[in-house]
């Protein structure tokens, strides 16, 4: 392809490609302080690419490819090249990682355990990942966490955070201008803005943690928290991982492990503020 | 019907852990897991190696648990028997 670069995300090395110069700029400048080794081999690989050579330049649309791809997707207009770029990125990890279970949650950490969160987009899991990595907990991921089928421990996979609609301006309040990315306006996702996770994020992004807490959020409503069987915990995080019938029974083990050894909550809240102070009352209950 | 005989699956071919309430089993030979539900993990205990009537499951669940009836355990045995072996777990013997 004309262009390309290469990002690696926890354990995930890219290779991506594209027909057009600006998609790639962008995740330069986005995956800057991230660790680069271009020698190691990729394990994904994403291409951008147009439909037909001369839509490069007239009408340009983005089409989303690599290893893995889905038929009849639609084709974005290249000023969401980005989030084209994103989109190809979590497609190839969910549909071809194996290593670990991949869940569909956000995860943060401190003290070497893992809080891990997952729900349906507008849950709220990935802004309040978001804001609990701008404070004393360390950011592992706003969209995939990775659980180790041999050790039960989570691995991080701290891409570029996803900030959508009134998530945006809730974090730019609180960070530096230069870890945002461009505002990609009325996307399909809505107003997309990417947040360059902390440096202290990115420099451990191998580092594993155990997890201790597991919470199903759910954003708007007055303020709950609801203990979750084994059970339920289980059924949810079978819909929430994108590869658990591939890994067979190691993922079934894996997963039975972790709702058997990790407590786990539903959690309603109205705003940001109450969900923190939710996640970290059960943190100080659970870690007694 | 009611007095149809089942075995069930191979020891070795199902993993079965239990979630609190739910009980996951993962049949390795689907590839398939199952969520379930009590009686299920009992019964299927129940039915070890053997070639096992409802009525036969029933006498054995008895010994462990208060059935009430067992006359009137054997026809809901006999359904969930037929389901297990709807998803494979059991089969006719």
């Amino acid at each position: 392809m004309r262009h390309s670069t290469r990002i690696a995300v926890g354990p995930v090395q890219f290779r991506i490609g594209s027909d057009w110069a600006a998609p790639v700029a962008a995740l330069e400048r986005l995956y800057a302080a991230y660790p680069r080794d271009d020698a190691r081999p990729a394990d994904a690989t994403v291409r951008l690419f147009a439909a037909r050579p001369w839509r490069r330049w007239l009408r340009p649309s983005v089409h989303i490819g690599g290893d893995f791809v889905v038929p009849g997707a639609l084709p974005l207009p290249l000023a969401m090249g980005l989030l084209a770029a994103e989109m190809g990125m979590n497609l190839q990890v969910a549909l071809g990682w194996r290593r670990h279970l991949l869940l569909h949650a956000s995860a943060v950490a401190r003290d070497g355990r893992a809080l891990i969160m997952s729900g349906e987009s507008g849950s709220g899991k990935s802004t309040l990942a978001a804001l609990l990595g701008e404070g004393d907990w360390r950011l592992m991921g706003d969209e995939f966490t990775l659980i180790d089928p041999q050790s039960g421990d989570a691995f991080a996979f701290p891409r570029a955070v996803s900030l959508k609609n009134s998530a945006i301006a809730e974090v730019a309040a609180r960070v530096d201008a230069a870890r945002l990315g461009p505002l990609l306006a009325a996307t399909p996702k809505g107003d997309v803005r990417h947040l360059i996770p902390r440096t202290d994020a990115i420099a451990a992004m191998h580092e594993s943690a155990r997890p201790a807490l597991l919470l199903f959020p759910r954003f708007g409503g007055a303020a709950s928290i609801e203990p979750m069987g084994e059970g339920e915990a289980f059924v949810r995080l079978t819909e929430a991982s994108t590869n658990y019938v591939a890994l067979g029974e190691a993922g079934f083990a894996a997963l039975t492990r972790l709702v058997r050894d990790t407590p786990a909550f539903g959690v309603t809240y109205a705003d940001s503020a109450e969900g923190i102070a939710l996640v970290e009352q059960l943190w100080a209950d659970v870690l007694k | 019907m009611a007095d149809r005989a089942y075995r069930a699956a191979p020891a070795d071919a199902l993993r079965i852990e239990r979630l609190g309430e739910l009980t996951a089993i993962f049949d390795r030979r689907s590839m398939q897991t199952h969520l379930v539900v009590s009686p299920v993990p009992e019964m299927l205990n129940a039915m070890g190696a053997d070639a096992c009537t409802p009525a036969g499951i029933a006498e054995r669940l008895a010994a462990t648990f208060d059935l009430g009836s067992a006359e009137d355990a054997q026809p809901i045995l006999a359904e969930r028997l037929s389901e297990l072996a709807a998803m494979g777990l059991v089969e006719r013997a």
